[in-house]
């Protein structure tokens, strides 16, 4: 480490209209170091990084880059120092190859392909990156395509990299390798910042850390002289239970059977291969997998909303004791059957509300066609909001105020709200903490737990896995559209081992066999070396 | 920090934006009206270089040319009603980000309806039921125009933008043709006033106000839009599908059926409008019935932000710029596009205001000792403590 740092911040200040996105923040990243910046949701971690990378420019405050004042008006100026941010959204031409998109937008020189391959496979060997040079980028994974935005600041010569929330699409196997690659930057004598807000991946991978609360600077602390404990409550500034409650699932009953569902895509590829489970009554069953494998197809078959080749999906009425076939109804002729299912689907405000509606004219999209007449009834989803407002302590000016102005907690309690709030019997969720912070994640944990308790059936798509193993009952590993396990969190005491296996379940390639019932427990019966529970599973079925 | 020096080859930048986050309503009326203030200043300046007149005349020359006598007023109140028939008319569609901009060729189709049934009805029945006849078949015009591209969209998915443009296209071309067919006297290329001596199909006049029925029947319409949009059960559809299709599909709301239904309504609304032209006002039918207004309605409609009770004035306005600078025309002999530019740059001021609406800008502040310590200003320190300790109670 040298004496002076490679980039200071002093007192920079940001803000949007009346909100102070930063305020007053001082931070300094040397050379040869690894530097995480912590914070809750809306705690201006990305925008202070915006700063730094010229993307906003500051109301007040000085940069120093290795102790001389710079300003950073551009993306350029940014460049200039050397200073590389690799954002949370690719920024890529699918139809170039990796090297076409590293060298695109350079001015320098003659264009040589083969010139700037070599170049591209050196700074991949240097660091240990994997990458083909010459693939195409619809032809990479995640994983890959992000190699690719860090390359591309790595070839213009940056030193000081910046990385947002690099993780939230990895793997955990990805996730070793990236950061295995990270720490080989940093012996070669980079800067290199990572906002994150998984507290595990910041002691294992930082040598310092800067936690920012509600856009202002709490404090940097080395990392080995620290411990989840103690950055959760400088992030939050008040003592956390960072302990999930799973209670024992009572009176399990199957409430949602599917079986051997098969489902393609708009371009005809099969996204759903032979899926079958079982759903029980008063537990919580987690789904994890890749982004992408089928979790959000799966959820939208079973709440109407996908065309399906083949499969059935019954759904056990406790009500009345009879079994509804859903398969290929509508979401309001599912309602009309009379089953309470429920759905929180990924894309919130793209889906599951209307960003540009407030509160009350969200929680109507469930029941505006209650009542008979030409005109809509807003008093009962007014009390409604207000009561949810209240209950689940959201934050919002008023009722009517546009939920795209929310922060992503709020909207999420605005949404989970909705959902739980016409009692389902089946409730299903995807990644419903992604993008919150710690105290909005543990106020759905604690929903979701409620409604398990009483006897719903809850569907949990998480890409999270300690969540997954916390919080689950049993958890339904999908690995590119097929089940490539089911696994029991409570079986093994070692959570890491635990890990690990799902981890591979989740890439294992499963066969692909003609849906009959005879394979698909044949199937089952291959994964129940690596899960046990499978077998146990089975019989329940039958 | 004190001992900081700034470097000497890079300079802040003069001023830089910021965004807005909440402005007042008060505040927004204001900035909108200044900037209409604004563009009728830059109307006078402008005049006054290509005219010669002083700034004061141009401005009573406005309001002289549209207020000045009886009929300017009735006049120019017809005009916006016509004008804010056809937004109301467009103004479902667009809620539903469905891009109609054929207004036009359906308003046309329901005038050449409306001609052709006083040309050819108008001395075989009786004056109400003719007028009567008129009404339901221009709608029905309208409403079939609109719906054949609605149908397209809703289940072939084409771009409804170019399809409703091109209908237009083909309602210009039936209407020439019947207007040659039909032409007093032959091949003259105009019908002519229809039944001006029986004045069959003619819309009746209240009291000796010929034009008193047409505005009633579109202030009805404008409170009806209003209900229909903002509190029934089907403007509530409307504005999901507008917003997202996949949370309708979410929440099992039949997306073709209601573009289907939205475009039968705004085509009908069309038709309307076609009935009110040519029996209202008219009393005949040209290839230029409607005279571009259903590309205005368009402008009217995004300006008032689809909400049918802000585009009675912006109707109004635009009604009055046009009307009132083409008395300025008409006095100086000037070409009839100084009507539009006028028109076009008070729009330019009333659209580009929004900029001020949505950002603010900030100058680089004077380098004092005191700033060298920067701290946000007093008054955003009130709100921000208030947002932090509502944050707390959320928490806890």
């Amino acid at each position: 480490m040298s004496a002076v740092p490679a980039i200071e911040l002093k007192g920079i200040t940001k803000t949007f209209g009346d909100v102070i996105a930063n305020q007053d923040i001082d931070l300094s990243v040397y050379r040869g170091e690894i530097l995480s910046i912590l914070g809750e949701n809306g705690s201006g971690k990305t925008t202070l990084m915006n700063m730094i990378s010229g993307i906003y420019y500051p109301d007040s405050g000085h940069i120093f880059i290795d102790g001389e004042e710079v300003l950073i008006r551009s993306p350029k100026d940014a460049f200039q120092y050397k200073i590389g941010m690799i954002h949370q959204h690719f920024k890529l031409i699918d139809v170039f190859t990796a090297t076409e998109n590293i060298v695109l937008g350079l001015t320098d020189g003659r264009y040589d392909l083969a010139a700037y391959e070599k170049r591209v496979q050196e700074i991949c060997d240097r660091y240990g990156f994997n990458l083909d040079p010459k693939k195409k980028i619809y032809d990479m994974s995640v994983s890959e395509k992000q190699t690719v935005e860090i390359i591309k600041v790595l070839f213009r010569g940056a030193d000081i990299l910046i990385l947002d929330e690099p993780t939230a699409v990895l793997t955990p196997q990805e996730t070793d390798r990236l950061f295995d690659v990270l720490r080989h930057m940093r012996d070669d004598g980079k800067a290199i910042i990572i906002i994150t807000h998984k507290l595990h991946e910041v002691l294992s991978l930082s040598d310092r850390v800067s936690v920012l609360c509600k856009g202002r600077y709490v404090g940097t602390v080395v990392t080995k002289e620290t411990d989840e404990m103690k950055l959760t409550e400088m992030m939050v500034g008040a003592k956390v239970d960072l302990n999930i409650h799973r209670s024992d699932p009572v009176n399990p009953t199957p409430r949602l059977i599917v079986n051997g569902l098969n489902c393609k895509n708009e371009d005809g590829i099969p996204v759903l291969k032979n899926i079958s489970f079982t759903a029980m009554s008063g537990e919580i069953l987690g789904i994890a997998g890749i982004a992408g494998s089928g979790q959000r197809e799966l959820l939208e078959s079973i709440a109407g909303l996908q065309q399906l080749e083949s499969g059935e999906i019954s759904y056990m009425n406790p009500a009345s004791g009879e079994t509804e076939d859903l398969r290929n109804k509508s979401p309001r002729r599912i309602r009309e059957l009379g089953v309470r299912l429920s759905f929180v689907p990924e894309d919130r405000l793209g889906m599951g509300l209307v960003g540009n509606m407030g509160i009350i004219d969200n929680m109507m999209l469930r029941s505006y066609e209650t009542g008979r007449g030409f005109f809509l009834n807003r008093t009962a989803p007014a009390s409604l909001a207000d009561q949810i407002i209240s209950d689940l302590q959201v934050v919002t000016p008023d009722a009517k105020t546009p939920v795209r102005r929310l922060s992503g907690g709020n909207v999420q309690k605005v949404l989970v709200g909705r959902e739980i709030a016409s009692a389902p019997t089946v409730l299903m969720v995807a990644y419903p903490v992604r993008g919150l912070d710690i105290n909005s994640s543990f106020t759905i944990y604690r929903l979701l737990n409620e409604q398990k308790e009483k006897g719903v059936s809850v569907i949990f798509v998480g890409e999270d896995l300690d969540v997954l193993i916390e919080l689950c009952d049993r958890i339904l590993v999908l690995s590119s559209g097929s089940i490539s396990g089911i696994v029991d969190p409570r079986s093994t005491a070692d959570e890491k081992s635990l890990k690990e296996q799902i981890g591979l379940l989740m890439t294992k390639k499963v066969e692909d066999a003609p849906a009959t019932a005879a394979n698909v427990k044949a199937a089952e019966a291959a994964e129940a070396v690596e899960a046990p529970e499978t077998g146990k599973e089975e019989t329940e079925r039958e | 920090m004190s001992e900081v020096k700034k470097p000497k080859n890079v300079r802040e930048p003069l001023f830089h934006l910021a965004k807005r986050d909440n402005l007042s309503g008060k505040k927004a009326l204001l900035i909108r009206l200044s900037a209409i203030a604004v563009g009728i200043l830059i109307t006078c300046i402008f005049g006054f270089l290509i005219v010669g007149w002083t700034p004061l005349d141009i401005l009573q020359t406005l309001i002289d040319g549209t207020f000045g006598t009886s009929n300017r007023r009735w006049d120019l109140m017809e005009k916006t009603a016509i004008l804010l028939c056809i937004s109301l008319a467009v103004t479902p569609a667009f809620r539903m980000r469905f891009w109609n901009i054929g207004a036009e060729g359906q308003t046309l189709v329901a005038c050449l309806v409306s001609g052709a049934c006083m040309l050819k009805i108008g001395d075989k029945v009786p004056n109400p039921l003719l007028l009567l006849i008129m009404l339901v078949a221009s709608v029905a015009a309208g409403a079939l125009w609109a719906l054949i591209p609605a149908i397209f969209k809703a289940f072939w998915n084409t771009n409804e933008t170019l399809f409703t443009l091109m209908m237009n296209y083909v309602a210009a071309q039936i209407t020439s043709y019947y207007v040659y067919i039909w032409s007093v006297p032959k091949g003259s290329g105009h019908v002519g006033i229809i039944n001006s001596t029986t004045k069959a199909g003619w819309l009746v006049s209240i009291g000796d106000k010929p034009y008193l029925l047409t505005i009633l029947i579109v202030a009805v319409m404008t409170v009806i839009s209003y209900i229909y949009l903002n509190h029934c059960k089907h403007g509530y559809e409307i504005s999901v599908v507008g917003e997202s299709e996949k949370t309708a599909r979410y929440i099992g709301i039949n997306v073709k059926k209601v573009i289907l239904r939205t475009m039968i309504i705004s085509g009908a609304i069309c038709g309307l409008t076609g009935f009110l032209i040519v029996s209202g006002a008219d009393h005949t039918f040209i290839k230029d019935s409607v005279g571009g207004l259903g590309f205005t309605a368009i402008m009217v409609s995004w300006l008032a932000k689809f909400n049918p009770l802000a585009m009675t004035f912006f109707a109004f306005l635009i009604a009055f710029l046009g009307k009132g600078s083409n008395e300025i025309t008409t006095l100086t002999g000037l070409d009839s596009s100084f009507a539009n530019i006028v028109t076009g740059l008070v729009i330019f001021c009333v659209i580009g205001c929004e900029f001020f609406i949505n950002y603010t800008i900030r100058f680089r502040k004077k380098e004092t000792p005191a700033a060298e310590k920067p701290v946000a200003p007093a008054k955003t320190d009130e709100p921000e403590a208030e947002t932090e300790t509502t944050e707390k109670e959320a928490q806890s």
